[in-house]
């Protein structure tokens, strides 16, 4: 954990992670005996579901929600389903689960091998959406967007974590592929690609037009990014995507890539693995791992009152089960130990203005949190610049009254969001 | 599943840079420690009991708020303690112990617990305990009548009384070193130019105080001192008398930092400083009172919330 430095005065530097040497091959996860996979669909038992428990399935088998649902997952293994069941994630999304236990022998499924020699955008979204890297394409269906851009995210956004740069050091031949395919299927011919200053020179073979990030955190947020290398500043509460730009990360264009290549889809997520000393381990998994998995993999013994995370230190998400899968999006596992932890209190803000300092939004956040705290969520918006927040926790890392900034915001934004969808649907 | 192991669960961030209140309210109070220690050592043990009494009573009122309001107990922060170190530093040396906790009642009660406790205070306690103390029990205040009785081997009339009575002819007895080095009367802690300025220099350094609020308040006082003196000199003292004496260095450092009280935007935090360090000088050249930081800072925390609408506009916003 980065401490504060004896002198105050200085602006704490905060950085990535920089990956220097091209690293050792991934340690690799033996494939476990069971997996969990999510669909992004709420499960509801009167659905006419296109397959049941007991069913056999192959390694890159697709199984869709239901006939009326784009909803689908790849099978990573092969196996048999052992349980659907509903699974509630953050901000109380649901998914479907399937659980599949593991055969010994591993069938690759042949659906995909039949389209993958002529690439179009529909084999892609109906294939490739939970590779590993979790590429997007549905946002190129959207009437209502126009993606001019696509950036290939060579950078990670998080600290601690090196997975896309490993990815762009040791697969940029797949990278280029991908790149390729990615101009031909989307028909968009302007491709950025953002690295670090020290991976210029291996980003040049992919393909894409080159453009470097700051390696001080959060330059590498989708929101600054776009502001580095496009000069487009996002106006509050759009998306990056509103304004015709779409991110791709660097191990999602290698999901594309290989798998227009050699004609499968996927299924290996690369992740690091950072233990409670901090010391961090480039792993791949199968997309479904559950965690416990990898912690026996790396010899970690986690405690109660310890903590996972999914994802960096900033912006990660905690789980409550070691038992939660590894999934397409996930860059990184996480252990804190107990002790280690940095809890938020109940105590006010004393106004000391460390948060504006530190804010890469320039948000005033000490007048923020206070109509948080006092549940004014639309003055906030309106007054106080809730949604020109990039959610880079940089407040809630320094206030010295330890208040749960961040989760005041993310909050407020949910409830907003709640509050427009009653409207809209009542209206 | 039921003897699964329990994590911890919360939303990210989950790292965090170490800094607490606590923290930094002590370090606060060790930045005032070498102007406190020269007030013990000039003024001996009254000078001891003052701050002690100002110490103990402003913690003891905190409690009892606590108490009363039901709240959780604020007193390990050390915020109350650091209210009653600076009160006692503002105070003479022979102030008697009811005015002492009269003060701090004001300070603590009155100046912040009222307003939900730290955080929530408009004014900077201490000032407004001494402002209501000097406006009802003046005499108290007056240096020259309050340390009568002590003679510590310099010109023991106090610097500013002398200035507003006399003109620049009654200040003779003063040099720039002298006063830098504590030889004036004044309040137990307010007196020890050096000892302020390093304790501030800690302060800034470490990242507790704001700087451009010290530095905007001294050239405030500095630049309204120089006019002045340009343009009357044998009525109005230079900058560097108006720096070292009364309340200013305390003020700036210790006073106008105040974190709640005070702005947090760049230009603000300079507007705040200067516009509180100009009126100090006003309120010495031209006002009723001799000294004027009590009451140029309280009106600058007036100003705080509306300065502090000039802000940089935030990412991705037009207007």
């Amino acid at each position: 954990m980065i401490k504060r430095s004896f002198i105050g005065l200085a602006k704490p530097l905060i950085e990535y992670q920089a990956l220097n040497v091209t690293p050792l091959e991934p340690q690799k996860i033996p494939t476990p005996k069971n997996v969990t996979l999510f669909i992004d669909r709420p499960y509801d038992h009167r659905d006419s579901i296109l397959f049941n428990i007991g069913d056999q399935v192959k390694t890159g088998q697709k199984l869709s929600y239901a006939e009326d649902s784009d909803a689908y997952v790849i099978s990573t293994v092969t196996g048999t389903i052992s349980s659907i069941t509903s699974f509630v994630g953050d901000y109380g999304k649901a998914y479907t689960a399937i659980s599949i236990d593991v055969d010994a022998n591993e069938e690759t499924d042949d659906q995909f091998k039949e389209l993958f020699e002529a690439p179009t955008l529909d084999t892609a979204v109906n294939y490739l959406s939970g590779a590993p890297g979790n590429p997007s394409f549905k946002i190129f269906f959207d009437p209502e967007k126009s993606i001019n851009t696509i950036i290939v995210c060579g950078v990670d956004s998080d600290l601690l974590i090196t997975t896309n740069q490993y990815v762009i050091k040791a697969h940029i031949n797949a990278i280029n592929n991908g790149v390729r395919i990615l101009k031909k299927i989307t028909g968009i011919d302007n491709i950025l690609i953002a690295v670090p200053e020290n991976m210029m020179q291996d980003a040049a073979a992919s393909g894409a037009e080159v453009r470097t990030v700051d390696s001080e955190y959060p330059s590498a947020l989708p929101h600054l990014m776009m502001q580095k290398i496009s000069g487009q500043v996002v106006p509050a509460g759009k998306s990056c995507e509103d304004l015709g730009v779409c991110f791709f990360s660097a191990e999602g264009v290698v999901s594309i890539g290989k798998a227009f290549d050699e004609g499968n889809i996927p299924v290996t997520k690369i992740l690091t693995f950072v233990d409670k000393n901090g010391a961090k381990t480039l792993i791949s998994a199968r997309i479904g791992t559950p965690v416990h998995e990898i912690l026996s993999a790396c010899d970690v013994t986690v405690n109660e009152k310890d903590r996972i995370i999914l994802g960096g230190p900033m912006t990660g998400s905690s789980i409550y089960s070691e038992h939660h899968p590894i999934q397409p999006d996930t860059d990184a596992v996480m252990i804190q130990d107990g002790k280690d932890l940095a809890l938020v209190s109940d105590y006010p803000c004393i106004n000391c203005g460390e948060c504006i300092r530190i804010c890469p939004a320039k948000i005033p956040v000490n007048m923020l949190v206070r109509f948080l705290e006092a549940g004014k969520y639309e003055e906030a918006a309106e007054e106080y610049d809730l949604y020109s927040c990039v959610e880079c926790g940089l407040c809630s890392f320094v206030c010295v009254s330890r208040m749960p900034i961040l989760h005041y915001i993310k909050l407020a934004k949910y409830e907003l969001g709640r509050i427009s969808t009653a409207e809209a649907t009542n209206a | 599943m039921l003897n699964q192991k329990k994590f911890i669960v919360s939303h990210a961030p989950f790292w965090h840079d170490g800094s607490t209140v606590t923290a930094r309210n002590y370090n606060m109070i060790v930045a005032a420690l070498p102007a406190v220690l020269f007030g013990f050592i000039s003024y001996g043990m009254p000078a001891v009991g003052v701050v002690s009494l100002s110490i103990s009573s402003a913690i003891v009122w905190e409690l009892l708020f606590n108490k009363i309001s039901k709240r959780t107990i604020s007193i390990g922060d050390g915020n109350a303690a650091l209210i009653g170190i600076l009160f006692g530093m503002l105070l003479p040396a022979t102030s008697p112990w009811w005015l002492v906790i009269t003060g701090t009642f004001v300070a603590v009660v009155v100046g912040k617990q009222i307003y939900g406790g730290i955080g929530g205070n408009p004014f900077n306690p201490v000032l407004v305990g001494l402002a209501i103390l000097m406006l009802s029990w003046k005499d108290f205040f007056d240096f020259n009548e309050a340390l009568v009785n002590y003679d510590l081997g310099f010109a023991m009339v106090y610097p500013l009384s002398a200035l507003k009575h006399l003109g620049t002819s009654g200040i003779d007895a003063f040099n720039t070193a002298g006063l830098l080095m504590g030889q004036q009367s004044g309040g137990i802690g307010a007196t020890f130019g050096l000892g302020l300025i390093l304790g501030g220099i800690y302060l800034i350094a470490r990242g507790f105080i704001r700087w451009e609020i010290s530095v905007s308040f001294l050239a405030g006082v500095a630049i309204t001192a120089l006019l002045f003196n340009m343009s009357d000199p044998a009525n109005y003292a230079g900058p560097a008398f108006h720096l070292l004496t009364g309340y200013t260095l305390i003020g700036a450092f210790f006073l106008a930092t105040e974190d709640s009280s005070s702005p947090v935007n760049f230009l603000p935090m300079l507007i705040y400083g200067a516009g509180a360090g100009m009126l100090t000088v006003l309120i010495r050249n031209i006002g009723a009172f001799v000294d004027g930081v009590v009451l140029a800072i309280l009106i600058a925390n007036i100003i705080n919330p509306l300065v502090d609408k000039i802000r940089p506009k935030a990412l991705g916003k037009v207007i």
